[in-house]
């Protein structure tokens, strides 16, 4: 279980460094999902010989022009928010695997994050005020824990963070 | 050839202990038959559909053993509309000159909790909290609102419609007028989605019986002739439920393909719809699929909605019955349940909630994960 402490460390919504580092053994949430471990961590994603369109995550074949000739592409960490919404309830479990209860459970915000030539990449949220994001403003990737596993160790997926006015 | 619906039943959505899928699904389709003065033993042919309800075909059992082709369709929101389109097709194609199509569900209650692998997705997309077709019409029309100018008022407007017009239909599942104030204030779910702008899953069963048009008059006065039927799924570049990404570029829905493709066949116009059943799941959808639907252009429902045009007393009164909001989602039973109402509305037998002006022209559509839309045109 997490504990409130452990949740309020992991969830700067608009600060920090890109990934959420801890003492803990952390590893990602799927393979091939994005490059770990760095500090300037990126999304993988593929694309098509072809016709060069941009899938995320990376897959065999393309979607537009259905060739199966792709290659590995890492994606920008930086875009621009395309739409959002608020998750204000918790999700049905299988299969979401937070491991948060409904009296604990902290609402997360959802978007879609238009990475400039490449593709729209559809993240959770630092931020969950719906007040404090808009279309358009510019987002980064970070990687943080999600939940903790079995064995203690930090399971760790992405997200994308408003990038503060400096 | 055309294709009549000469019978109609359905039973009232909502929740029923005590009775299962099966159950309802009889109830319909013994209304329908009656409906249409016919017998089981009548029927040359079945289509029907469920997805937690129980296999359609096993209806058999009790409605009689009699041999006929009963085909089980499943094809998620658009199961009703796929099974219609599926009878409309055998009709014309002169294999059969008359049939039933029936459609029930009986989901658990909350939120549709789905498998990704079932979707072809990625295990984390799911255990991240990403895979909630909430999410995804929230995110639709949070990005519509911006791009077009509609209010949250609109939003809140079309609740409470859905509400009201659910309380004059008593196969409804919502009995009960909400005030926009209340709709507005209820619990945020996904912003700027609050509760009562989403429908739930729930119970019910709709069933039509459907004959060559050249015989409608064996067997009633007022036959709905189906004008077009048409299912379509994405191209790429459409906006979808459940896509861990979107390419740049932009495409048609497959409700706006499947709307083209419908009123073409039917040779009739988004301009000459008198009466719409149109999805709204949430509150969104039913705005955008207007737009999508061709029966306006993009941005024109906010003047619409203000103007109370899709009221029952409105230009183009949009789902009469109540829609999903007020009825919930029995996803084999949906898309009957829309045409159950057309039908009605054109027959001028819906009481309370009746077009006034004798409508001629009707226009159904479903819409459902992964990206699916399925239209109908049906007209006296
Ligand atoms: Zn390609």
């Amino acid at each position: 279980m997490l504990t409130a402490a452990y949740k309020s460390a992991t969830l700067s919504p608009t600060a920090g460094p890109n990934v959420v580092r801890s003492s803990l053994k952390q590893t990602p949430i799927a393979e091939h999902l994005f490059t770990w471990p760095t500090d300037q961590p990126q999304l993988i994603g593929s694309r098509c010989s072809d016709c060069g369109v941009v899938t995320f995550p990376s897959q065999g074949s393309c979607p537009k022009c259905t060739s199966q000739s792709v290659t590995e592409a890492l994606l920008p960490r930086r875009g621009t928010l395309w739409t959002f919404t608020t998750q204000e309830f918790l999700p049905k479990t299988p299969p979401y695997a937070g491991t948060e209860s409904a009296e604990d459970f902290t609402p997360y915000g959802v978007g879609y994050v238009e990475l400039p030539d490449h593709v729209m990449v559809e993240s959770r949220l630092t931020e969950s005020d719906p007040h404090r994001l808009r279309i358009g403003m510019p987002m980064e990737l970070v990687i943080e824990p999600f939940r903790s596993d079995a064995a203690g160790d930090e399971v760790m997926s992405f997200a994308f963070r408003p990038v503060e006015a400096r | 050839m055309d294709v009549a619906i000469i019978g109609i039943g359905i039973h009232p959505f909502g929740r029923f202990d005590g009775m299962s899928g099966l159950d309802l699904g009889e109830v319909a389709a013994r209304r329908a038959l009656s409906d249409a003065g016919l017998a089981w033993s009548d029927m040359e042919f079945a289509f029907g559909g469920s997805i937690d309800g129980g296999y359609a075909d096993s209806l058999v059992s009790r409605l009689g053993l009699t041999g006929i082709p009963f085909t089980n369709v499943s094809n998620g929101c658009a199961t009703g509309g796929s099974a219609l389109a599926m009878a409309v097709n055998r009709i014309q194609a002169n294999e059969s000159d008359l049939g039933l199509v029936v459609g029930f569900d009986k989901h658990p209650r909350g939120a549709f909790a789905a498998d990704p692998a079932s979707l072809g997705l990625p295990q984390w997309y799911g255990e991240t909290g990403m895979m909630l077709t909430t999410q995804f019409f929230a995110m639709k029309i949070q990005r519509y609102m911006h791009t077009y100018g509609i209010s949250e008022s609109s939003l809140t407007k079309v609740a409470a419609k859905a509400f009201r017009n659910g309380a004059m239909n008593p196969n409804s599942w919502r009995q009960k007028p909400v005030s926009e104030e209340e709709i507005a204030g209820s619990r945020l779910l996904n912003h700027p989605l609050t509760q009562y702008m989403l429908c739930s899953p729930n119970e019910g069963a709709a069933a039509v019986v459907l004959c060559r048009a050249d015989q409608a008059a064996r067997y009633t006065q007022r036959p709905v002739i189906v004008n077009g039927v048409a299912l379509r799924t994405r191209l790429f570049g459409s906006f979808e439920v459940m896509a861990p990404s979107l390419p740049l570029e932009q495409a048609a829905s497959p409700t706006a393909q499947a709307a083209t493709a419908c009123f073409e066949a039917a040779g009739i116009g988004p301009e000459d719809v008198d009466v719409a059943q149109l999805q709204d799941g949430e509150v969104g959808a039913e705005i955008m699929h207007m737009a999508e639907n061709g029966l306006c252009a993009d941005g024109d429902q906010e003047a619409m909605i203000q103007a109370g045009e899709t009221e029952i007393t409105g230009r183009l009164p949009i789902n009469t019955d109540g829609g999903l909001i007020a009825n919930g989602e029995p996803i084999g039973a949906s898309a009957l349940r829309q045409v159950h109402e057309l039908v009605l509305q054109l027959r001028g037998d819906a009481g309370a909630r009746q077009v006034p002006g004798e409508p001629r022209v009707g226009y159904a559509q479903v819409y459902g994960a992964p990206g699916t839309g399925c239209c109908t045109v049906l007209s006296r």
